[in-house]
Parts: C-alpha cells; sequence; structure tokens
C-alpha cells in the first residue's frame, strides 16, 4: 500500500502483536517509560509499542532496515519498511523475493505504526542509508544505524536528529581514530600512480558504498582513465550510477586485462586483494580503503602496501559531537569499542550502556566469502 | 617534515627494494636544500641529538587526554608513539600561525634546546604537525625509527639522482656531513666531486645552555670568562689547502649549511695564504666604519642567489672571533678555554685582517657586575655596538670544546625579550589540570580601529591569576563558537596583556602578516584601557630591523 509523501500516514499492515516474554531492557526506564520505544531482543533492537524490529539479525515478521550492508540489512524478513534505494540495494544481493512484502519510506517521511511515529533521516554512510527515528509518547529514540559527517559525494549528508535517547555505532569508538580529508589520502594513491606507471595499482573497498565513493573521489581529483572493477562491485556500482551518481568509465576487469593493466587504478572488495585474482595484475601495489589503516599494525597484518584512510564511519570527534548535539541523555552503543564512548560519555553525565549485538559486523572489511565472484 | 614522515610511512610499508628505492629517489629529487640533507642523516645515523626520554611524552599526553582513553587506545594500538600521534588533540587549526616544523627545524631545535624547554617546544611540533608527522617526530626523538631501509640504500638512492655508483658515495662519505649540500651538488653535476679530504671540514659546533639565575649562588665567578654575545650569525670559518695545493674555504652556519656562496668577500679572506690551515668559531655580522650593523642589515647579505659587487661594498661582512678549534694541522678541541683564548688572540693578531677580529672579553669582579653589564652593555666597554648585543656568554675557563650542548661549561644569559600590550580577543579551555579553565589566550593589536589577532599564549600567569582570567572571560563574552569564547573587544572596552616573546616572523597564515615565537603573557594590564594597547606598526618596524625569522643563531 502505498505512502504519500511528506504526509502522515498510518501503516495498517503492522498489527498489533501480544508481546514475547523477551527481557525488557531498563535503561530507558524511568519516568520516561523510553522502554516501550525500545528494548533488546535476540534478533536485536525492537519496538515493542510498533511491534516491530530495526536491522534486525535473523529473520522476524517486521523490519525497518537503516541501509543496505549484509550485517544491517537480512533477507528472509515478513514485511520490511526501508529507504527504497536500501530496498533496490537489498533486490540486488539478495534478489527481487528478499522479503514477503515491501514499503518505500523517503527521508523525513512519517509512518505511523501502532501509535508510533516512525522517520528515516540521512545518516551520510552509503547510498540510502538512513537513521531510524521513532517518537512515542513516552518520547523519542534514533538509532543511526551507521553513520558519517565526513563529506560523500555519493550519498545525501548526514542530517541531525535531536531525541531523548540515541543509539549510535561505535565501529571507530576510540579516540585514536581522526580520519583525515578523504581527498588527501586520494592524492596518496595517485602520487603513487605517478611513482610506478609500471604497476596497477589494486584498491580494496568494500563494494557497496566505499567503492563507489573511492572512484567518485578520484573523478573529483582529476583522474580521467577509466577506473577498472572487480566483477562483484558491477551491480551496485551500475545502480549508483543509475542514481545518477556520475562515475565517469567503469570498466569490469576481464581475466584476459589483467595482465594488461599497468598504470591503471582497480578496485575490488578488499578479500581480493589477498588472492591469486590480484597475482596476474602487473607488479600490483596493494591500496586498502579503511578506516583501520589509520594503525599501522592493521595495515601491516594484512600485507598492505598503500593504507588508504578513508571510512564511511564517524570518527571519534565526529562521534562525541554527534552525541552532544543530539541532545540525547542516554546512549546506547552498538558495535565497536563500545567501551571508550561509554566512558566519555560518563564522564559528560550521560547514561550511556553498551549493547552488544552479535551478528553486526565490521563493514569496513568485508568478509572474504562476499568478495568472492 | 610532513613529506619526510610521509616517505617514512610509505617506506615501512613497502617491502622491495627497488620500490624502496624509487620512493627515496623521488624524495631525494623533490625536496630541496638543506631538509632532504637532513633526511639522509636521519636514514644514515649521522644525526645525532639526546633523545628524549618517553616518560616526557608522556607526560605531555597525560595533560592533554583522558587517562582511561589513553590506556585504552594504547592497549588497541600498542606503540607509545603511534598512540600519542593519533591521540593528540588537534589544536585551533584556523588560529594557528605558524607552518608546520621542517626537518631542519627539528634538528636545529633539538640541538639547542635545553631540557626544561623542551617538552613545551615539542608540544608546539605536535601540534603543528598532522598525525603522520606526528609518529615519524616521536619516532626520531625516542630513536625508535626502524624504516627498513640501509645507510647503503639511502646512499644508492642518492647516487641514483646522477647515474653515480654507490661506492662513489662511498669514496666521499667520510668528508661530508649533513646536510651533504656539497654531495648533492655533485650528484646533480652543479660541482664538482667532492673532497674525500675535506681540507675545509665542519666541526659540531659547542653551544651554551641558558644561564638561570639561581646559578649564582652555585657558580664562583672567577672560573669564569664573558663576553658579548652578538646578535648575529654563528659560523664557523674554515681555511685549507687541497691535495693540488689549491686554497679552499668555507663558511659554514652553526647547523653546518654550507653559506661560502653569499660571502665571496669572506672567502677571499680566507683564501689568503698566510690565513694557512685555519678553523675558526665567531660571529658573522656586517661591520660598517668599525660599528656592528643589526641584525636586519646582515639579513640583506644572507641567502642571496647572486651577490652583486655593490651588495658586497654595501653591507661588508666580519667575522668577530669567539674561538680557534685548528691552527695548521693541530686540533686545539682538547685545550681549555683559556689556552684556546691566549690561541686566538696571538692567531687574530697575527692574521691581522679589517675583516676578521676578537671578541672582547667582559671585565667583571662579580655576579652583580655582569648582570650590570647585561643590562646596560654601553656602561661595560660595548659602547656603540650595545644595540648589537643580545646578551652576555659565560664559558669556563677550563672548559675543552665539546661538540654539542654539553652541560655546565658554557650559558647564555640572554637580555629581556621584545614586549608588547595587545588586547585579548579569543579565550579557549585548557588542558588537563586546566581543563575548566579558559587558559588558551588569543590576542591582537591594533590596525587602525580594528584589532588584529598577532599570537596565543599559554604561559606566563599564576593559578590565581589564571582563576581572576577565567572569571573576567565567563562576564565578558560576546560569542561562543564550540569551545571558543570571543570576547568583548572594541576601543573603549577590552583586556590589555602585557606579552612578551622571543622573536617575530612574517606570516602569510595569519591576518596580522607577523607571528610571534613563545609568545607568553608578562602581565595582566588591569589598568590600561584598550585603546592604549600597540598598534601593528610596533611590531612590524620590529620585523623591520630584522628580528630573525626564527632565531636560527640563538647559542
Ligand atoms: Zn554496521
Ligand atoms: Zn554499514
Amino acid at each position: 500500500m502505498p505512502v504519500s509523501r511528506g504526509k502522515t500516514s498510518c501503516f495498517t499492515g503492522w498489527a498489533a502483536r501480544p508481546r514475547a516474554n523477551w527481557p525488557a531492557l531498563t535503561y530507558l526506564s524511568g519516568q520516561m517509560a523510553l522502554s516501550d520505544l525500545l528494548t533488546l531482543t535476540p534478533p536485536g533492537l525492537y519496538c515493542p509499542a510498533a511491534d516491530v524490529h530495526i536491522d534486525p539479525v535473523r529473520p522476524v515478521p517486521r523490519a525497518l532496515i537503516t541501509h543496505g550492508h549484509s550485517d544491517h540489512a537480512r533477507a528472509g524478513h515478513g514485511r520490511v519498511l526501508a529507504t527504497a534505494q536500501t530496498m533496490a540495494i537489498m533486490a540486488l544481493r539478495y534478489g527481487a523475493q528478499f522479503c514477503e512484502s515491501q514499503q518505500a519510506v523517503a527521508y523525513g517521511e512519517r509512518v505511523t505504526l501502532n501509535g508510533i511515529e516512525v522517520s528515516f533521516h540521512p545518516a551520510g554512510h552509503v547510498l540510502g542509508s538512513a537513521q531510524i527515528r521513532l517518537q512515542g509518547p513516552s518520547g523519542c529514540v534514533v538509532v543511526s544505524g551507521d553513520y558519517k559527517r565526513a563529506y560523500d559525494p555519493t550519498c545525501a549528508p548526514f542530517e541531525l536528529v535531536r531525541c531523548d535517547a540515541f543509539v549510535t555505532e561505535a565501529t571507530f569508538g576510540l579516540p585514536v581514530f581522526r580520519h583525515p580529508d578523504a581527498a588527501g589520502e586520494v592524492a596518496k594513491l595517485l602520487r603513487s600512480c605517478a611513482l610506478f606507471p609500471e604497476r596497477a595499482h589494486l584498491v580494496g573497498a568494500y563494494s557497496l558504498g566505499k567503492a563507489q565513493r573511492v572512484m567518485k573521489l578520484l573523478r573529483l581529483s582529476g583522474w580521467d582513465k577509466p577506473i577498472w572493477i572487480h566483477g562483484a562491485l558491477e551491480k551496485i556500482t551500475h545502480f549508483y550510477q543509475s542514481e545518477g551518481i556520475d562515475l565517469g568509465d567503469i570498466r569490469k576487469v576481464s581475466a584476459a586485462d589483467r595482465a594488461t593493466l599497468a598504470g591503471e587504478i582497480i578496485i575490488c572488495p578488499p578479500g581480493q586483494l589477498a588472492d591469486l585474482w590480484s597475482r596476474k595484475f602487473p607488479d600490483p601495489v596493494t591500496a586498502f580503503a579503511s578506516g583501520w589503516m589509520r594503525v599501522r599494525a592493521r595495515a601491516r597484518q594484512r600485507g598492505i602496501e598503500l593504507p588508504l584512510v578513508i571510512s564511511d564511519h564517524v570518527d571519534w570527534d565526529d562521534l562525541c559531537a554527534t552525541i552532544s548535539e543530539t541532545g540525547a541523555s542516554e546512549i546506547w552503543v552498538t558495535h565497536g569499542a563500545e567501551e571508550a564512548i561509554v566512558h566519555w560519555c560518563q564522564t559528560r553525565g550521560l547514561d550511556a550502556r553498551p549493547l552488544h549485538i552479535l551478528g553486526y559486523g565490521d563493514d569496513e572489511v568485508e568478509a572474504l566469502a562476499e568478495g568472492a565472484p | 617534515m610532513n613529506r619526510f614522515a610521509q616517505l617514512l610511512d610509505r617506506l615501512a610499508y613497502e617491502s622491495s627494494r627497488n620500490s624502496k628505492l624509487r620512493m627515496l629517489a623521488d624524495y631525494f629529487r623533490t625536496t630541496p636544500d638543506p631538509e632532504r640533507g637532513y633526511a639522509l642523516a636521519a636514514m644514515t645515523g649521522a644525526l645525532s641529538f639526546t633523545h628524549a626520554k618517553p616518560a616526557i611524552i608522556r607526560a605531555l599526553i597525560a595533560e592533554r587526554t583522558d587517562p582511561v582513553l589513553f590506556a585504552m587506545s594504547y592497549d588497541y594500538v600498542g606503540d607509545l608513539s603511534e598512540t600519542v600521534a593519533l591521540l593528540w588533540p588537534a589544536p585551533q587549526t584556523e588560529r594557528r600561525n605558524v607552518a608546520p616544523p621542517s626537518l631542519g627545524d627539528v634538528v636545529h631545535g633539538l640541538q639547542q634546546v635545553g631540557k626544561a624547554q623542551l617538552p613545551q617546544l615539542l608540544a608546539s611540533w605536535l601540534d603543528d604537525l598532522d598525525e603522520t608527522g606526528r609518529w615519524a617526530l616521536l619516532k626520531l626523538i625516542t630513536g625508535g625509527l626502524r624504516i627498513g631501509v640501509s645507510a647503503r640504500l639511502a646512499k644508492t638512492a642518492v647516487a641514483s639522482l646522477g647515474d653515480h655508483d654507490p661506492n662513489e658515495i662511498e669514496e666521499v662519505w667520510h668528508g661530508l656531513s649533513p646536510p651533504f649540500l656539497e654531495l648533492f651538488a655533485w650528484v646533480e653535476g652543479r660541482q664538482e666531486r667532492p673532497s674525500a679530504n675535506n681540507p675545509a671540514p665542519f666541526r659540531t659546533p659547542m653551544l651554551a645552555h641558558a644561564w638561570d639565575e639561581a646559578d649564582f649562588d652555585k657558580l664562583d665567578p672567577a672560573d669564569f670568562s664573558a663576553e658579548w654575545k652578538w646578535d648575529g650569525i654563528r659560523v664557523q670559518a674554515v681555511a685549507g689547502t687541497d691535495e693540488e695545493g689549491r686554497r679552499v674555504a668555507r663558511l659554514y652556519s652553526r647547523t653546518g649549511e654550507d653559506i661560502s656562496k653569499s660571502f665571496p668577500d669572506l672567502m677571499e679572506m680566507l683564501c689568503e695564504a698566510h690565513f694557512g690551515d685555519v678553523s675558526i668559531d665567531g660571529e658573522l655580522l656586517v661591520v660598517i666604519e668599525g660599528a656592528v650593523q643589526p641584525f636586519g642589515t646582515l639579513q640583506q647579505r644572507l641567502n642571496r642567489k647572486s651577490v652583486t659587487q655593490k651588495l658586497v661594498a654595501q653591507y661588508p661582512a666580519h667575522i668577530r672571533a669567539y674561538d680557534v678549534l685548528s691552527e695548521n694541522g693541530e686540533d686545539l678541541r682538547e685545550l681549555p678555554f683559556a689556552d684556546r683564548r691566549a690561541r686566538l688572540e696571538s692567531l687574530v693578531a697575527r692574521l691581522a685582517h679589517p675583516r676578521l677580529d676578537l671578541s672582547p672579553e667582559i671585565p667583571f669582579s662579580d655576579w652583580p657586575a655582569l648582570a650590570q653589564a647585561r643590562r646596560d652593555p654601553a656602561s661595560a666597554g660595548a659602547a656603540a655596538a650595545a644595540d648589537a648585543i643580545e646578551g652576555v656568554m659565560l664559558k669556563r675557563r677550563d672548559s675543552v670544546y665539546v661538540p654539542g650542548r654539553p652541560k655546565g661549561l658554557w650559558f647564555k644569559w640572554k637580555r629581556d625579550p621584545f614586549n608588547v600590550d595587545a588586547v585579548l580577543m579569543y579565550a579557549q579551555r585548557g588542558h588537563g589540570r586546566r581543563s575548566s579553565f579558559y587558559s588558551d589566550f588569543t590576542f591582537g593589536v591594533w590596525k587602525g580601529s580594528e584589532l588584529v589577532p598577532v599570537g596565543k599564549a599559554y604561559f606566563g600567569f599564576t593559578d590565581a591569576e589564571l582563576k581572576e582570567l577565567d572569571r573576567y572571560i565567563r562576564n565578558h563574552t560576546r560569542n561562543r563558537f564550540g569551545p571558543v569564547r570571543e570576547l568583548d573587544f572594541s576601543m573603549d572596552q577590552g583586556l590589555v596583556l602585557e606579552i612578551a616573546f622571543e622573536g617575530l616572523s612574517r606570516s602569510t597564515r595569519h591576518k596580522s602578516g607577523v607571528a610571534m615565537r613563545f609568545p607568553r603573557i608578562a602581565r595582566i594590564r588591569w589598568d590600561k584601557p584598550a585603546r592604549e594597547a600597540d598598534q601593528i606598526e610596533v611590531l612590524e618596524t620590529w620585523l623591520d630591523v630584522g628580528l630573525r625569522q626564527s632565531a636560527p643563531n640563538a647559542t
């Protein structure tokens, strides 16, 4: 059933369901009774009042999905509410039948589920990524999903949403993670291309979001040669292009091409860097675009020769700033170095708790399996 | 330094020898002198300075970060230098007014800084560098720089700049010293091959510690000789004869930079046969009709691409001799200062050249007499030269000439630094113990009817004054930008601070066009109306009389 844009609508497909006997979290208790809005269950974050899960890690009847990364967006749910772009990305990854029924929601549009007002707001993480805001009579909760505040020409910029409780990611939740300007990192790559024109430059980048952002940054830095991509990136990259993101001349690498790509830039899933596939290129320089590249031991561990500190997550400074700016007095922290940011919140008088959700992955380092063609 | 750091960063991840060589060669080809020479020195182990202890670095970071967050970070990263490099809080970049230090700045800075000032100097470098730069700096000064490049590989990269065999570099290596200007000039085909037996070698100079007034009680004036500290450039003038019997002369800066080219007048003097084989430590000055000219005049002779006859005639160069290091093959550095001084006096008398004279001794019987001389050089025999005097030097009469900055032998006791009255413009919270106070102050001087920021100070006030300042700031805030408060200032309102600083340089990054070295608050002028603070012209005149760019000569 279609929802008209800009208007509050009631999504009647969501029947009230008896509440399961899950242990409700008390963190958001007190006079506000925010626990009606959000609690933690084995499949993940759950809104009892609206009877809906957010980014559940196993199939559930009803799910709100923040973005298309595989640890947040899984196949097999009953009904799914997400942005149109996230929905399209899920269909690309899992096939058109990835759930029983789906409904696309525009950024800022308000949908009412059993009296809870739900809206999606840009998270600046990847194309279609959203923070999910739940407004009930007891208050307002925002689930950030993954987000960043640094410049990214391939997706809508992060929108700050004020709330009473903020569920934030903390992938880079240590003060050593301060992401530099991504353009400077791309300049590093281009300098290396100039210094080693007879070598191929292989850049490992997560296939959804990071890869396309690197392509766009290369274009903005003046790289006008074709950009070569591994087959695993093809569908998503075409989707970005179809959404109006101009990435220039993008070419898929065929087996025969590999030996001829001296002086070229090839983007592939990170898992491919250590694979036999990469050895057919002329004396390849292996680069990896990830926030983890900030720490030398991590880069060395993976045998990376040219670490590029480019992240699609907030760094420490932006994480702290965002927590402050939301005005939230309660902070839940998901995947990452939760202890450090919890400590930081506590030194500022904020009530903060780590939320250990099993199954949330680390999308800066994509699983080997997913990178395989 | 940032560029050198990027090279080290890249080298650290590269395993192929050939690729390392390419990176090194690219760096040497695209980096100017003397920076690349210091980089070569760092990679070949030719740099030596006292290393900073990790405890200093730990203390610096402890003042700036939460201990729990530091511990978690260190635990994760596993390396102290890297943790600190990444964790170091970014300064308010829009208010910084200095360029990041070059590797040369770091090398010089570490050679001249006293132990007590090291943490502050280090902190200011860390503020100005990026993450990679901080990592490289900390590795360098803690002696933990392991970059997988052998001295041989670095020399091979230098050789490749001019298709030379690396063995040719080895043959001349021992006659060379940082920053290796002759070596690069040769491989790039701009100069002849340096001689393996350098007839005019540079010897690392002996430097002085800052005099602490508490030292008066401990030291006996009779043990010391005093002389003026001249406001020129510390140089080493060396003359010799090569294997073919040709006269060779060199003028080196304190850091070993060969500045001979700018001083053909002095080269001519040193090449005179009766100078023989000699190495003189002295001050480079411009002297006109016996009068020492201010530093700004000397600047007319520095860093010149071409030196015209007219320039030489207009600004005649001069060496005022402090010490003699060798004479006709005899190394004199093992002699006590008093003996060397006697040798120097007879040497200068024998050479009898108008461009060379002796730095006079200051007669004094006790410390108060010397303090009086320092305060008023004219009264102690300096007469008209008083303006060219930076302070006094004290040398133990029994001190042998020790390269570097040995303790307890030589002292410099400078005249007071420069002072200016400025208006407080912005304040920001401090770090650590001071994190609840506004303790970082940006101040400005008048440019017409407008205030322009000229610097930032963190030091120079007592805790009681800090509290008063903090209260003033909270009550006089006009605007807030994140952690920064903009204060109420106008012709009729504002707090005047008397700022003392060590030097001044031109800055394009700063609206006022000037940048101060080591500014600190000398006094809080609660009594002084804002309109009576100084005008920018005052600073500009100091620039014009030539306060040095970065105090390269602070001995
Ligand atoms: Zn995630
Ligand atoms: Zn994600």
